[in-house]
């Protein structure tokens, strides 16, 4: 694999994760539990669709094809895209929502923290832009994780569920394959692999003050980050995003 | 400006007091909270600042119908940022009814079991990627022909939320000519689907503004007041007067036959809406009114265990405080 080709990739995880949560978290538009909750998750979502924006334009331009960053988003099918299977799952309930972005925006955090020091100034600079966004991401959903892990008999066991079921979608995100390696060769991206330990850290503490217990198994699904198996949900989420740019092909917006 | 009918709640308060509360109004005092005023002017300011705010929040809906349709990820993040901002509105709003002594949730469980209105408008339905377009042209157009005038409304803290509302308000509804100019330049199928939103949203718009001053009962309180600042159908009028160029500028047909510039007065003469179709919505019975109400009540039901949750939350916290000093 060339240099560029593992680089389009990189982006497109970055891009595609971002996409894929962002229209997820678009999905509780107008219904969320209380009014701030729904500006929370507006205006989260926002910013990851803009961080789409950066990091699928940036691929376009590394393929050099001629496609866009729309392009991409609204015309290549499932198994192209290239997410973290976390982000695709289904939204569930608010707690569900809550403990996919938690687990994720930990995660984020430290990838773009390290994505700043990039020896590619172009992720170096997206990076930048992001993870002041990301830090509040993050913010808010430990802190809204600890009060419902700790808050009533109910909240409780919905946020132990949420972690439950979504617990063995996080070891991908920290796995690596040969484009990270390749990443990491050039000095553009971290392995993966060292995010882990901090991850893990920053997770547990959060879940520990939560009363959550983490799961013990580290089974782990692959397949979205490389494109290989992902789930059934992300299908049906591109069919409702891409619906008007494969309805009317020869239309701009 | 989401209120339509807003009933004037008659005043029995001291003669003396009223006069001197009128005299205020017509110097161009702004009332403030902790400042004495008609029973009458509190209630009527309730039901008008409520209805705006559950219009606000209710009107995510619509809207919120396309945002997992956007065609681009640019029409998708200005989608988002302007359904944020119409919570933001819900926001301010609640809190400026709250000065005058009802809580969010009170005004949020009288949206819920019908006691409080929201505007017609949004008991219609989106159903093509071009009603984006025409909801921030028209429905917002609409809007702010009401509330620019409500920067100057009596109540200082409604004065002061409606100054920024206004700002964000114009922004949207250029945002949604601009989808029209897409469309209208665009593909034959585009020009179609704005059409028919213009079609569509056309007669529903004018009635946002309320019925006939023939009709309207409860105008000559609400304006002696400053609560409202123009009659229905002076609003009515200047927004027909604004817009019809805009359509004739996108190549688009105002469905109404009899529309037509009348030199003499200076204005469109246009024909009125449909007042039974009103009544029908107003009673209920919109296309979208209980598929509105249905997604807010389960909105509410869904998330309560989140907030008692997070009122669960705080509460320990707080104990935890309390038994640590």
């Amino acid at each position: 694999m060339t240099r560029d080709a593992a680089l389009f990739e990189f982006l497109c995880r970055m891009g595609d994760s971002t996409l894929v949560l962002g229209h997820r978290l678009s999905e509780w538009c107008g219904t969320a539990p209380a009014l701030e909750e729904d500006i929370a998750t507006a205006n989260t979502a926002l910013d990851l669709i803009g961080q789409t924006q950066m990091w699928l334009g940036l691929a376009a331009e590394v393929e050099g094809a001629g496609r866009s960053a729309d392009d991409l988003a609204m015309r290549r099918d499932a198994w192209d895209f290239r997410n973290l299977l976390l982000v695709e799952q289904p939204n569930g309930d608010f707690g569900r929502t809550l403990m996919r972005s938690f687990l994720f925006d930990v995660w984020h955090r430290r990838m773009l923290e390290r994505l700043t020091a990039s020896s590619d100034p172009r992720v170096a600079a997206i990076a930048a832009k992001a993870v002041k966004e990301v830090a509040y991401h993050a913010d808010r959903s430990a802190e809204l994780v600890v009060a419902l892990g700790d808050g009533t008999e109910e909240s409780h066991r919905r946020m132990q569920d949420a972690l439950d079921r979504l617990w063995p979608y996080t070891g991908e995100m920290t796995s690596d394959d040969e484009v990270d390696r390749e990443m990491a060769e050039a000095r553009i991206a971290p392995l993966p692999s060292e995010l882990r330990p901090g991850w893990e850290e920053a997770v547990r503490a959060t879940l520990t003050q939560a009363t959550l217990t983490v799961p013990e198994s580290a089974f782990a699904h692959r397949g979205g980050k490389n494109g290989a198996r992902h789930s059934e949900h992300l299908g049906h989420m591109l069919t409702t995003m891409q619906w008007l740019q494969r309805a009317y092909p020869e239309a701009t917006w | 400006m989401y209120a339509q009918m807003i009933k004037s709640e008659a005043t029995q308060d001291d003669p003396e007091k009223l006069a001197a509360f009128q005299a205020r109004i017509d110097r161009g005092e702004k009332i403030e909270p902790k400042d004495w005023m008609p029973e009458g002017y509190r209630k009527t300011l309730i039901r008008q600042i409520g209805q705006h705010a559950h219009s606000e929040i209710v009107g995510q809906l619509p809207e919120g119908n396309w945002v997992t349709r956007a065609p681009t990820l640019e029409r998708k993040a200005i989608l988002l940022a302007k359904v944020q901002d119409e919570a933001g509105h819900g926001l301010y709003l609640y809190c400026a009814a709250e000065t005058l002594g009802v809580s969010r949730d009170e005004m949020t469980e009288m949206l819920l079991d019908g006691r409080m209105k929201y505007s017609s408008i949004f008991n219609y339905p989106t159903l093509t990627w071009a009603d984006m377009g025409a909801v921030g042209w028209l429905v917002d157009g609409a809007a702010i022909m009401n509330q620019v005038p409500l920067q100057r409304t009596s109540y200082g803290p409604y004065a002061r939320a409606m100054v920024r509302i206004c700002k964000e308000e114009s922004f949207h509804q250029r945002q949604g000519f601009d989808v029209m100019m897409k469309m209208c330049r665009g593909t034959d199928a585009q020009k179609r689907m704005a059409q028919d939103a213009l079609n569509r949203f056309w007669f529903p718009s004018l009635m946002m503004f309320g019925p006939s001053d023939k009709d309207s009962k409860h105008s000559a309180q609400s304006m002696a007041w400053k609560i409202k600042m123009n009659t229905n159908d002076e609003l009515r009028q200047k927004f027909v007067d604004q817009t019809v160029p805009q359509a004739e500028y996108l190549g688009l047909t105002v469905p109404d036959p009899d529309l037509r510039w009348n030199e003499e007065t200076g204005h469109y003469d246009f024909t009125e809406p449909d007042w039974s179709e009103f009544m029908d919505v107003l009673q209920g019975n919109g296309p979208c009114n209980r598929d509105r109400l249905e997604a807010r009540n389960k909105a509410w039901d869904d998330g309560a265990w989140v907030r008692e949750g997070l009122m669960a939350h705080a509460e320990k916290r707080r104990a935890a405080r309390v038994a640590a000093e």
